[in-house]
């Protein structure tokens, strides 16, 4: 696999499609567990970093990803624009003086973007935060040789639905307790939307 | 010579305003800066407020950070990190009782690590 300017931008778009498309449902699922907020600030976020992409020329996909985590950081007021903002700048500077995005290069981007969230937010794996979807996506790419897009959507898939049954160690959700269960996580489903359309992109290329 | 400066991070630019009144009542000749809300003052924080109130508040004797809730925590450290300021500390206290006490403190011509040390033990009582 190869990614090159056209298609990080193709899986940005995918996911800010899926962000708008959902954004009520992702503030309701904050609002039952946090403050409300995911989907109003997720929706603006990305629409500005596309709007940013968009009327941008790029050469170079580490260029690309730098102006999606400045726009995230700089417009985001919750804590999903310093995560997610903190992920894309780590996964800029890995793919630094790369015109392509190979599978190797992709696995150690998306490694470092985890160390990054993890730095950030101090969460620990089935703290009922986007560590849990992020983490099992990594745990896959560093498994396989070649990446499929399906297995990808299903790893992802499964990780997001599995936060449901935990209880939130971190963020407001966590302030529930035991009430936090039987809820999804947010931030875990709009990681899902990210990783869901970065397979869609790599499944358009097999 | 300079004191600390003191910046307060909230997700309500209320509340870091009220905070600002209540020490600016006691101290007088210590820097306090506020970042309350987003950048459209609705509720949240944004890196560019807090950037703009440690800039305000800097001086060679450094600025401490008060915040409010887990994302402003994770801002303020990356408004450190993206300007690679030295001698800026995020503290892990109460807003208003440890922004308090480090402003008297710092009034009283104490250093960042001083301060700092006292903050790491402040409860109600203190
Ligand atoms: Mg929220």
């Amino acid at each position: 696999m190869k990614l090159d300017v056209q298609q990080v931008l193709n899986w940005l778009e995918k996911t800010n499609e899926k962000i708008q498309m959902n954004k009520e449902y992702l503030t309701s699922l904050d609002r039952a567990i946090g403050d409300g907020d995911h989907g109003i600030n997720m929706s603006r976020g990305f629409q500005e970093a596309i709007d940013k992409t968009t009327t941008t020329t790029y050469i170079s996909v580490s260029d690309v990803l730098k102006d999606v985590a400045m726009t995230l950081i700089s417009k985001v007021g919750g804590a999903s624009g310093p995560l997610y903002g903190t992920a894309f700048l780590k996964m800029s500077m890995v793919v630094k003086n790369r015109e392509l995005i190979d599978k190797k290069t992709l696995e150690n981007a998306l490694e470092s973007a985890l160390e990054g969230i993890l730095q950030r937010g101090k969460a620990q794996l089935n703290d009922k935060t986007l560590v849990d979807v992020w983490t099992p996506v990594v745990d896959l790419l560093k498994a396989k040789e070649v990446i499929k897009g399906s297995e990808l959507e299903e790893v992802a898939k499964n990780a997001m639905e599995s936060t449901k049954e935990r209880m939130a160690k971190k963020g407001r959700a966590a302030y529930l307790k035991e009430r936090s269960i039987g809820h999804l996580d947010p931030g875990s489903v709009s990681s899902y939307y990210l990783f869901a359309s970065l397979a869609e992109v790599l499944s358009e290329e097999e | 010579m300079p004191n600390v400066g003191i910046v307060l991070i909230s997700h309500s630019l209320k509340v870091v305003e009220g905070i600002q009144e209540i020490i600016q009542q006691a101290v007088l000749n210590v820097p306090i800066e506020i970042a309350g809300g987003t950048d459209d003052n609705k509720i949240g924080t944004s890196v560019q407020k807090i950037i703009n109130a440690i800039v305000k508040a800097y001086s060679e004797k450094g600025v401490l950070l008060f915040y409010d809730l887990g994302s402003a925590k994770m801002n303020a450290e990356l408004a450190i990190e993206l300007y690679g300021y030295e001698n800026v500390k995020v503290v892990n206290a109460p807003l208003l009782e440890g922004a308090y006490v480090a402003a008297v403190e710092s009034s009283i011509g104490k250093s960042l690590e001083e301060i700092e040390q006292t903050t790491q033990t402040i409860t109600k009582d203190s």
